[in-house]
This record gives C-alpha cells, structure tokens and sequence, in this order.
C-alpha cells in the first residue's frame, strides 16, 4: 500500500497560540536560538490501489473539505516513496 | 499600497494625483471625497487605511445613529434606573450602580459575519471582545451569555456553523474562568446565510474603580500590551460589515490587498486571562490614565478614540508596534485586528511601573507613542509621518446617513394573515400531539445538549443559569447581593410589527429577570437587522429603535449601550429584524431568589395575567402550520411592571416556591419547563369558559407562574387583589405526570424524552 501524506499548517498569518507556547518553553530549557515555532498537523493516508491522479485528486478533496479548515490553514498533499527494504520482494 | 516606496504626508502632498483603492476599501465616492477635503489633500494609504475602518458601519454607526440617539433623547430621568446610572451609552460599555459601593458594568455585542466564515473561531474571538470591552472599564468580568441565532435546525449548514460556534464559545469562555449564565438559542430558516452571534460579558468593580478611555495630559504615554500584531483579520472591519461581505468570505484569493487577506482571526484565551489580571492589578494600583481595547479596526479605532476623547493630540511610531509578522505593511499594522492586545494611557512616571506589572504577567509591552499638546494625531514609520489627521475627523466625526426607509408594501399583507384561521387541535389527543409537538421542536426543545458544553459554575458565584429565567450571579459573599442578566428577542414578532416586536424584546428580559425575583435596572441591546441600503430593513430598525427607546422610557430602564450588526443579509432575504435585549437587575440577597423549579408536591399553581387569544408569530403557529403572520402578541408595558413588582415582593418575602415566565410557547410551554427541572408533575384545571387551546398556547404577554406554598396563599392571593394583579389558580404540584384535567395527561419520563433528546439527535 502506498502512503500519502497530508500536512496542514495555519495560514502564515493566522496567530498559532501553541506554536508560542512551544517557543516560549524553549529558552526555559535551556534551547536558545529558535526565533519562531510553528505547529501543524500531519496526516499519513495508507491508499488501497495505486496513486493516480485520480486518487490524488480524491485526498485533494478531503483534505480540502475535512482535514483543513482552508478558512485558516493551508495544506499540501505528498506521496511518500516507500522505503527501499519493504520494497524488496520477498 | 505594499510598494517599496512609502507613502508619506508629503508624498501624498505632491502627488494630489495619485490614485487609492478607496472604493475596495467599502469607501463610497462622496465619502472619499470628503476625507480629501477633510485634509485638503489626499490620504495617503495609511491615512485611507484608518479612515475606511473607521468610517465603516461597523464602527462609526453611520447608518443607525440617527436612530440610536433616541435611547440617550428618551432616557428615563426619574426612577431607579436613572438613578443607578454611573456611565451611559458612548463609553466601551455602560456602568450601573448595584448598592453597597458596587458597580456592574455589562454588554452585548455580535460577532456574526465571522462566525459564519469560521464558526469556531468566530465564535470564540467574539467571547473574547466583549470581555476586553468591560476590563476596559475598570471592571471584573464574572460572566458571560450567548444569545444565538442559527437557520433551520436540519439544514446541514447548521451543523457545520451550530457545533463550531458552540465549541468555540465553550472554549474560549472556559479557558478563561467565566461562567456561561444564559441566552438563547434561536433556529429559523431565515438566519442560514446569516446566523447571529451575540456575546454578553457581565463585569463588577467598586465605583472607585471605574476608567474611562482617554488620553488627557501632554507628555503621557501610549503603551500597546498583549499578543504582538500580525495579519490576521485585516480589513474585517470593513469588509466583514459591508456589503462586500461575499468577497471577503472567499478569503484569500491572493491579489496582495489588504483587505483580501483573510479576515478570520484566531483568539488566544490564555493570552487574554493574562490581559484581564494583568490590566486590573494596573488599574488598582493607579498606573491608568486612559484605557483602550483593540478590537475591530485594531490601532486606528484604538488611538483615535483615545486621542479623540482626551484633550491633546497624539504621536505614535508604529515601528515600536510589537509585530508577529515583520513583512507588515504600516497599512496593515493600523488595520490589523489581532486579539488580545490592549491600549493604555500611562503617566511618563509610571510607565516604569506599568511594564513592570505586564512584564509579572508575561505580557509583552510596549510605548509606542505619547500625548502632545497639539490636536492632529501623527504617526511615523521609519522616521516619516505618514498620518496627520484631526483624530476626531477619524472615530467621530464620521459620515451621518439619513437613509430612506420605509414600511414595506408586504407588511399589510403579513399582518392581515391571521392565525385565526389555522387548523387548530379538537380534542383532547390533537392537544396531546400539539403540546408533544411544540415541546420537541428545535427552537422549544431543551437546549442543555448546548449549554451543557459551558461551564455555568467556575468562579463559584452561580446562582441560577440556564435555563432558569435569568442567570444569577452573587457579587459579594458577606450580604449576598447578586445580580441578574436576562436576554431575549423574537424576530418573528419583529417581523410582523418591529416596534412592537422590540417592546416585546424588551419585556420578556424584563420578566424573566423579575420572575427570579431581581430588580430590572437597565438594558444593553444588539440590534441585528438587514441591510440599511434596504428602505424596508432601515424601516424595520427605525421601528424597533423607536420601539425599544419607548418602551425603556416606560419602564424606566435605560439603554446603557450595545451594538448594531447590519448587513445580515444574502442577496434579497434579510434575516427577521432581530433586536436581542439584554435587561439587567439587582436582588439584594441571592438565598431569596425564586428558581423556575416546581420542586415540591402540594405547592399551589397560580398563573398572573390575562390570557387572549394571541397567536400571530407563535410557536405554535410555526411549529404546527409553518406560518408566521398576522399581529404579535399586545404589549402592555405598566402590567410588566406590575407583574414584575408582584414576582420580586413574593421572592423578598418568601411567597414564592417557584416562578417562571410566559412566552413563546405560552403556558404548556412553561408548564412542561418546571415540571421537568423540578421533576415533579402537575395538575392543572382549565378554567371555566376558556378555551384549552388558547390556555395552552397563546402567547399573550404580562404572564407568569407561580407556585405558592399553601401557608402562603392567603398572604400571596391578597396582595395580587389589592395591587390589582389577576392571579388565577390553575392547579396544583403532584404526581409523575403533567395532567392537563379533562384533556390529556403526559408522563414526566414521556415529556422529558421528547423535549430532551431533539438536539442531540440532531447534534450530537
């Protein structure tokens, strides 16, 4: 099966109250060095069948309508390529 | 406008030619015109930045003014209400004296279109408005209420903007510590593109505390605090309350202009719990000249109000603005409407002390300008001026509109399809069918599936909350003194008569606070109505405003302040005016509050009031016929009063068990409401000579149940005849089921399943 990854962040300019907690704790553990953090979302899809445009176009879809709220994030949809090992035949 | 080279004052003077986008702004021609002639040159894009939010409808009232100025023209002079009035309308929110060196200072505000365009965050940020609104004045907030308006229950819209709103109300109130008292939940078809969104905040201070927005005094300076300023809502001001309300709901279509950046903000409730205890610990150690919260327009409304209201003029440099995002254009800085971030006028000798408190609190801050002696308001980017305006010309001085209104041509037709002729229930069964009917309708079902995702009792100062009446909160621990908030509005009455629909608003709010035995003080209003551009709507909200200005005077309430959302609407169909009121009271001891509850077997029923045949915009009309017309119910403003002083004498004096107002549903409605919270049944006799039905359903105005301890019935019945109250007995506690004598009788279990489990069937 192949793997298709969809990973959703705020808009740029949308406030992401916890990627500023995260940077708030930085320094407090003694990480200095990081100017901004922001968090988001990754969603790994294990697609039966192949990945065609077809089916690209379908996680286009419900990436659009139910992973993000495209009113405040922003998404992108990846195939993974498989790792070498699993795709050795047995 | 986001070109490399600046536009400066003195650019703007040497290039008179140069063309702005005033018109995407939501400027109009002649509005534009006059803002050239205003600084007898051409604004530069900042100055047109600031201008067009300011002058929109959102924030400079320009449609409504006109009629607004009835509530301060008909104030009551005379009676409680006047004399409990410490600030009125104008001031971020109104301040009422509650006895014992208390103040409340309280209001309602919408936050409808973004609500819409992003229900959750919509939602929360409106939560988060109103309560800097009320830190603003000096005050604590202690809790808030959500007056809701969504279209059809089973419109699957609905359950996309009904479950985001509500999560984001329950939480960014929860995550801040304040109880959710009360409101309303309102479904109709009417509200679908356009639902509404209004947030109540309840705050208390001792009068000593009480700050209002100014700048006085050269030399002060401006110190900007809370979140840093990014780009977010950009333009919502103005383009979320105009018209060009499609445009801005496409969000981001990416052509660079400010206002096509997405207007949807993002809240931060922790960031603002640090905003409210680091502003009171200010106040109370008498850090504060002048405060401002940054909500719509953000920084232009913020220094230009302040400005305007003090005495001098104002310097700001905006590369002090503490930014999230530093690609900001100065346009965008000004009209940025990032939340939680405050404004403050502090003494030059005190701003040591100021950031200090703020910096206790992890609040970023900053001076970013000072008071002067003059009377422009400059403000400078990389050393350049690029505003110079009379602030006065910018928050108050804003375009006035006259529009047109006028009753539309359908209104006769509407008011003359009486219910009269409906099919109505024969025999006992069809009443039996009718009532279960109303009862799990969406709009008359129990909302708890709702509100049980509010936390009522944080802060531990809860007396009542939904759906009791009112919601009850104690203010002091030692004498008990507490007040009441109720808030109440039916657009179908409004529809068929606005005037008197808005009399309506107002004396439901006015009873269901009476009826938990509180005092009814003042009023805030949130006056949600179509487009103003539309004769009929600006008709409709000329009526209601006429409507609720007069009927305060009778009462003696006043309007301590409010909001107006215009533009609720899509196209053709606006939403039913919709004025909500919120009414506020005093009860001077919370353990002598009457709860809705029938709580004990043997306690006599009494319903005041007279009861007619009104059923014009009924819920019975609705639910049964889908029919909205003919007359609403008559309003009879001296019985209200008579009736409220008749709830509050049985609640001081310990007449009263119970107490639960009549309205939209009519008695079977109330009926069910006690029985259910109490879990006790009733016996109920229809009187002689009246009909069942009408005794059921009917809406008429002026009633409430009572239930009346035997031992006091004397006492409770001889008062009512000697203030010339009508009380009828109508029954008594008992049992486990409702039974309406000679007609039908429902089982408690039966009821409460039909009346309970309508919205998580289609929520949940």
């Amino acid at each position: 099966m192949a793997r298709v990854v969809v990973d959703v962040m705020l808009k740029p300019e949308i406030l992401d109250p916890q990627g500023q907690a995260v940077q708030r704790a930085l320094p407090r553990l003694g990480f200095e060095g990081i100017a901004d953090v922001r968090q988001g979302k990754r969603f790994e899809l294990e697609v039966e069948g192949p990945v065609d445009a077809a089916a690209l176009r379908r996680i286009h879809e419900l990436a659009e309508t139910f992973l993000a709220n495209t009113v405040i994030e922003d998404f992108t949809v990846r195939v993974e390529e498989p790792a070498v090992s699993e795709e050795a035949p047995a | 406008m986001t070109s490399q080279s600046l536009d400066t004052v003195e650019h703007a003077e040497r290039t008179p030619g140069t063309e702005l986008p005033w018109a995407e702004l939501g400027l109009k021609e002649d509005e534009y015109a006059r803002i050239r002639e205003i600084l007898g040159r051409r604004p530069t894009g900042a100055e047109l930045a600031m201008y067009s939010v300011m002058w929109s409808e959102h924030c400079s009232y320009k449609s409504s003014k006109v009629h607004l100025r009835q509530f301060g023209e008909k104030a009551p002079t005379e009676g409680p209400g006047a004399e409990a009035m410490l600030v009125g309308i104008g001031e971020q929110a109104g301040v009422v004296d509650v006895g014992q060196g208390y103040a409340v200072t309280f209001k309602v505000e919408s936050h409808n279109h973004p609500s819409y365009v992003e229900p959750y965050q919509g939602a929360a940020t409106g939560i988060g408005g109103i309560v800097r609104d009320i830190i603003a004045m000096g005050a604590r907030p202690v809790a808030v209420m959500d007056p809701l308006r969504f279209g059809a229950a089973d419109h699957p819209d609905t359950r996309r903007v009904l479950p985001g709103v509500v999560a984001g109300i329950g939480g960014y109130g929860n995550c801040l510590g304040l109880p959710n008292i009360g409101g309303e939940v309102v479904f109709d078809a009417c509200y679908q593109g356009n639902p509404l969104v209004n947030a109540l905040c309840v705050g208390v201070m001792k009068h000593e505390d009480i700050h209002l927005a100014k700048a006085a005094g050269t030399g002060n300076k401006v110190v900007l605090y809370g979140a840093r300023t990014g780009g977010d809502g950009i333009g919502g001001a103005s383009i979320l309350a105009s018209e060009t309300f499609d445009a801005a709901a496409d969000g981001d279509s990416g052509t660079g202009r400010p206002s096509k950046r997405p207007a949807v903000q993002v809240g931060d409730p922790f960031q603002e719990k640090l905003l409210i205890e680091c502003t009171l610990e200010a106040f109370h150690a008498g850090l504060v000249v002048g405060i401002q919260d940054l909500g719509a327009a953000g920084l232009s409304c913020a220094t230009s109000e302040l400005a305007s209201n003090g005495s001098g003029g104002m310097r700001v440099e905006l590369d002090d603005v503490p930014l999230r995002d530093s690609s900001l254009s100065p346009e965008e800085i000004l009209m940025s409407e990032s939340q939680e971030r405050m404004c403050a006028v502090v003494e030059p000798g005190n701003v040591e002390r100021f950031l200090e408190i703020c910096e206790k609190w992890e609040v970023t801050a900053t001076v970013v300008g000072e008071v002067t002696d003059g009377d422009r308001l400059e403000i400078f980017w990389h050393g350049e001026k690029i505003v110079d305006v009379d602030p006065r010309t910018v928050a108050h001085e804003g375009p006035v509109y006259e529009r047109p209104y006028a009753r539309p041509d359908w209104q006769d037709a509407l008011q003359a399809d009486d219910p009269g002729r409906l099919p109505r229930p024969a025999d006992g069964k069809e009443l039996r069918a009718a009532a279960l009917a109303l009862l799990s309708s969406p709009n008359q079902a129990g909302k708890s599936w709702i509100t049980d995702q509010y936390d009522r009792y944080v802060l531990g100062e809860t007396v009542l909350a939904q759906p009791e009446d009112s919601g009850m909160i104690r203010i002091d621990e030692e004498s008990g003194l507490g007040v009441a908030v109720a808030t109440d509005g039916n657009g179908r009455y409004a529809k068929l008569d606005p005037y008197e629909g808005a009399r309506l608003a107002l004396a439901e709010a006015y009873r269901n606070v009476a009826a938990t035995g509180a005092r009814p003080l003042a009023v805030t209003d949130c006056l949600n109505f179509g487009s103003p551009e539309d004769p009929a709507a600006m008709w409709q909200f000329a009526e209601s405003c006429r409507g609720l200005a007069d009927g305060c005077r009778e009462l003696g309430t006043p309007v301590t302040g409010g909001n107006v959302s215009l533009y609720n609407q899509t196209g053709e169909a606006a939403i039913h005016p919709t004025p909500v009121v919120g009414v506020l009271g005093v009860i001077d001891d919370v353990t002598r509050r009457t709860p809705m509850a029938f709580a004990d077997e043997g306690h006599l029923i009494y319903l005041l009031g007279e009861t007619a045949e009104e059923l014009g915009g009924s819920a019975w009309s609705q639910v049964a016929h889908d029919h909205l017309g003919g007359r609403p119910p008559r309003v009879d403003l001296e019985r209200e009063r008579l009736l409220g002083e008749i709830l509050i004498a049985a609640s001081r004096d310990g007449m009263a068990d119970a107490a639960h107002d009549l309205s939209d549903g009519g008695l079977i409605q109330a009926l069910a409401e006690s029985c259910l919270k109490g879990g006790k049944g009733a016996r109920i006799v229809v009187p002689d000579g009246t009909d069942p039905f009408v005794f059921l359903f009917s809406e008429s105005q002026g009633r409430a149940l009572v239930a009346i301890p035997r031992s006091e019935e004397v006492r409770f019945t001889d008062m009512c005849a000697a203030r010339g109250m009508p009380a009828e007995r109508i029954g008594v506690v008992d049992g486990e089921e409702l039974d309406i004598q000679g007609q039908f009788t429902l089982p408690l279990t039966e009821l409460r399943e039909a009346h309970e489990r309508t919205l998580p069937e289609l929520f949940g």
